[in-house]
């Protein structure tokens, strides 16, 4: 039978304030275990949680940029359940009162525009971490009370490529908003995914299953798709599906199940009396409103109109926030209207760089004006190679130094006179005599070659177009 | 000798004056309970080398501490077998205030029932404290030690807490001053809970003075304390005017009902007549959701009981029992750890919170604690303060009500109340029984008027004997 998947997405996040949630710890990564922690984080007796207003107005951020509707009035609530990393045994969350409800994200697919509805967005703590060891578990709580968002989708989505487009989006979109650096190797976003099928065209909902344990959006990717295929497979053989809460196995490539319905913990939420609930004035939000910039989607738009880019490009040029701000004013500093060699830069060799020294392209220290001082020298001075440019790009981050700088300094400028380059072309078609005659024999191809071993003789600095018109003329005339 | 049978005010004024030393105080008290706290039991003492003293810093006034208030370097273990030998490495905020003022706190801790659970001291797992006016008597509680030590001049003054007539109860069955101050007046900071939305800690003394003079010093909004509240802290003894001319006062009908003591009933009859000579204005009113308040009381209060324990599981600090995994770790070391009144209490919140049940109960009580403080609201439209017995009984023997927990529940009947609508109250000795045993009188008035209360009870301790009275140990 053909079914249609029902996906809904629970992520949580760390906002990234400088301390926790609830005490004046500081919230930085990979500190000493343990060594980020007071009486209150660790749940000493006796200990009271204040919380971080900072925490707050980021919340509300997120909730606003998701198009959630904040509430005036929301309170924590206490989540009751035993667990070594958690110090009070119980955590300090939202249940009935969320922060903010009924947002929506745009996401869009094969050109496709699709709105993925956000049941909610709400306040909570992170739990410590532990660390298994022969026979023993240590227990780590410098997470503990990190101030986390939870965002609950609703079942909107359909596939996994949809979940993962969803996931993307979200996190440019919070990129932008530079309240977390949503960094899943870290820890910093998370994502569970509840999962049921139906069949194609029924309304009523099959049974779900929650997905747990993905360390990566293609991690999520897989284990639904893995997990579709098992529920299709189930149900066209009859068998009967049961809720549970299922693992997702990277290495297996499989999800395995942790705990069924019957096993489900009755959390016992009620309203924590150590915080006083929230009133959230509408000027504090007209407030917050002011602070968020243009989101990616928005941003998309404007690089298309102002700056004749293609959609392709401009949606991977928005893709951060920094990122994007670097590629505008590249942009701006470029002087042809025509923008399109410099996303063609940005894309190709300065991501590539980046990538290649896990970096993101502002994170370089390349200004946007040295940036678009090599572009030139490539694209409209054809001063040197697109190859040479590559080389002096590196060098531009490895020293900081300016194109035009380094290309005097390593006499890399590009050779384009006939006198200089004749001999190294003399030199080239006496050494390849095939290609000349498959030239002559009307092969147009061959002359490539022949301008790639002036280029190697050359060492990068021949200008390929000049060498290729000097050899047609050569051979022609001969 | 003879200075702990002072008050703080009486001993400050002497400071003041030259007359005598700190050290004096110190070592007088020393003496006190070197003498007579092998009878009354009034401090927990797990060891010979405890200081009786934090760091033996004489200065100023010391204050005796109910087990459940943080001391840095001091053991702080609420009487539970869970946390015994905890120190804290922090001390509450009301004790740094205590430090700021120039005074100073005992070493030794007060003794308590259980997380302070319990009306009679008989739940500390260091045993029952006795009753100064009756060793066969309970102190009351659970700030059972803390009052009995004030009765017994084992301590000049003390702080306890109050969740639920924890301060006011013990000071009725010990004959001396407690008070349970607005929620929101004292930081909870270092107050290890028993339920967060109803706990206060409070200063029992030997007078009026005295408690209002202890409640300038630790009032005060505390950053540290999300539910403590930011209102100037007035100059309470600025209330002690002896002058109940036109003072207000209600008389709820629903407090005089079966169930009170006839004894007690008259002696507050009595009080109230004095007051009336006094120019105190009397009539009757209604609080009509009082029946409710108990019940309403023991879901609440142990619902956040049952989360508020949780993290006494063995992981980080007390006890911790030695198991093969972790769920057993948890299961033993809880067993191990708290006593029954603790356990029944986890179990009833637990319940109360369940899936399925919390509607029914929680939720439900929520709603009538609400309808129980607009009982308040609406008397405090009309009236300066409300006048009713602490207790129904005076204090009763050891032992006598241990196997009953709702005939002990109810001897907080007439506390409960001001807990869930947050407002003060105070006790103050008004009389004693044929038997000898002391009979509180209790104030209630509307947020944040602890003023009232220390006008009203000054006018009349200034024209009665009782607080003067001492028991024969």
């Amino acid at each position: 039978m053909k079914y249609e998947a029902v996906i809904g997405l629970e992520v949580h996040l760390h906002l990234n304030t400088k301390t926790k949630a609830f005490c004046g710890c500081s919230t930085e990564f990979g500190k000493e275990p343990n060594s980020q922690v007071c009486p209150v984080c660790l749940g000493f007796p006796g200990s009271l949680p204040v919380y971080n207003q900072t925490a707050l107005d980021y919340a509300i951020k997120v909730a606003l940029a998701l198009n959630c509707k904040v509430q005036e009035y929301t309170k924590f609530d206490r989540k009751n359940y035993f667990y070594p990393d958690l110090p009070k045994n119980y955590q300090v969350s939202q249940y009935d009162l969320p922060l903010s409800v009924c947002g929506f994200l745009d996401i869009e697919l094969d050109g496709k525009l699709k709105r993925i509805g956000i049941t909610r967005v709400h306040m909570e703590e992170d739990a410590g971490k532990l660390i298994h060891q022969d026979n023993s578990s240590l227990v780590d709580f410098n997470r503990t009370g990190v101030p986390l968002l939870e965002i609950v989708s609703e079942p909107d989505i359909n596939s996994p490529e949809e979940a993962y487009e969803y996931l993307s989006t979200l996190k440019s979109t919070i990129q932008y908003l530079e309240v977390s650096d949503c960094d899943m190797e870290k820890g910093s976003l998370r994502c569970d995914a509840n999962i049921s099928l139906r069949p194609a065209g029924e309304k009523a909902l099959g049974i779900k299953t929650e997905l747990k344990n993905m360390n990566s959006f293609k991690g999520v990717k897989d284990a639904l798709s893995y997990e579709i295929k098992r529920q299709a497979e189930m149900l066209d053989s009859g068998e009967t599906l049961t809720q549970e809460t299922r693992l997702w196995d990277v290495k297996a490539q499989e999800t395995v199940s942790m705990r069924t319905k019957e096993g489900a913990k009755d959390y016992r939420y009620f309203p924590e009396p150590d915080l006083p609930p929230f009133i959230i004035k509408e000027d504090k939000i007209t407030e917050i409103r002011k602070t968020i910039p243009e989101l990616p989607k928005e941003k998309m738009q404007r690089f298309i109109k102002e700056y004749g880019l293609s959609e392709y490009d401009a949606k991977i040029l928005v893709n951060s926030g920094a990122g994007s701000r670097f590629s505008e004013e590249a942009m701006k500093a470029f002087p042809d209207e025509n923008k399109k060699p410099v996303a063609n830069w940005i894309i190709g060799p300065l991501t590539a760089l980046a990538a290649n020294y896990n970096l993101q392209i502002y994170e370089l220290n390349i200004s946007p004006d040295n940036f678009i001082e090599l572009a030139m020298l490539v694209e409209k001075d054809q001063a040197i190679s697109n190859l040479t440019g590559k080389t002096v790009l590196e060098e531009m981050y490895k020293t900081g130094k300016s194109a035009k700088e380094i290309i005097t300094e390593k006499n890399l400028a590009q050779i384009s006179d006939s006198g200089s380059l004749g001999g190294v072309i003399e030199e080239v078609i006496k050494e390849n005599p095939k290609s000349v005659s498959d030239f002559k024999a009307g092969k147009a191809n061959a002359v490539m070659f022949l301008v790639g071993q002036v280029m190697r003789k050359s060492a990068g600095k021949a200008n390929p177009k000049v060498v290729q018109d000097l050899i047609k003329k050569r051979l022609e005339s001969a | 000798m003879e200075s702990c049978k002072l008050t703080a005010h009486e001993l400050l004024e002497k400071i003041k004056n030259g007359e005598i030393a700190s050290e004096q105080i110190f070592s007088d008290l020393s003496k006190r309970i070197e003498g007579v706290d092998s009878k009354v039991k009034a401090y927990v003492r797990t060891s010979d080398s405890q200081p009786l003293v934090h760091n033996s810093n004489f200065r100023g006034i010391p204050v005796s501490i109910k087990d459940n208030i943080c001391t840095e370097g001091c053991n702080t273990e609420c009487c539970s077998k869970i946390l015994v030998g905890f120190n804290p490495p922090y001390s509450a905020t009301v004790i740094n205030k205590i430090i700021e003022s120039g005074n100073s706190f005992m070493g030794l801790k007060c003794n308590m029932d259980e997380f302070a659970f319990g009306s009679s001291t008989e739940n500390s797992c260091f045993g029952p404290t006795h009753n100064p006016w009756n060793l066969e008597c309970v102190p009351g509680g659970s700030s059972g030690g803390s009052a009995a030590a004030v009765a017994a001049d084992e301590a000049i003054w003390a702080l306890g807490s109050d969740t639920g007539g924890s301060i006011r109860q013990p000071a009725s069955f010990c004959g001396v001053v407690g008070l349970k101050p607005t929620y929101g007046r004292v930081s909870r900071f270092g107050l290890i809970a028993f339920a967060s939305s109803l706990d206060q800690i409070g200063p029992l003394t030997k007078d009026v003075r005295d408690s209002a003079l202890l409640m300038n010093i630790i009032s005060g909004y505390d950053p540290n304390d999300s539910t403590s509240i930011n209102t100037p802290v007035p100059d309470y003894t600025k209330d002690l005017i002896n002058d109940a001319k036109g003072i207000k006062v209600g008389i709820p009908r629903e407090y005089f009902v079966e169930g009170l003591d006839p004894e007690v009933k008259l002696i507050i009859e009595e009080a109230v007549n004095k007051l009336k000579t006094l120019g105190a204005q009397f009539k009757e009113v209604s609080l009509p959701h009082t029946e409710y308040a108990v019940p309403v009381y023991y879901i609440l209060a142990t619902a956040e009981a049952s989360s508020n324990l949780a993290r006494f599981d063995g992981v980080q600090y007390g006890l911790r029992a030695k198991t093969q995994n972790l769920i057993d770790m948890y299961k033993k070391t809880r067993q191990l750890g708290f006593g029954d009144e603790a356990k029944r209490r986890i179990i009833l919140g637990t319940f109360a919170l369940s899936h399925g049940y919390y509607d029914a109960y929680y939720l439900r009580a929520l709603k009538v604690r609400t309808l129980i403080k607009q009982d308040f609201d609406n008397v405090f439209k009309d009236f300066d303060c409300i006048i009713t017995p602490t207790s129904p009984t005076s204090a009763f023997k050891i032992g006598e009500k241990v196997d009953d927990p709702l005939k002990m529940y109810l001897s907080d009947i007439y506390t409960i109340s001001v807990n869930l609508a947050g407002i003060p109250a105070i006790s103050i000795p008004c009389g004693f029984t044929k038997k000898g045993l002391p009979v509180g009188l209790q104030i209630l008035s509307k947020h944040f008027n602890e003023g009232m209360l220390f006008r009203l009870a000054y006018a009349y301790e200034q024209n009665t004997e009782w607080h003067k009275m001492k028991p024969k140990l």
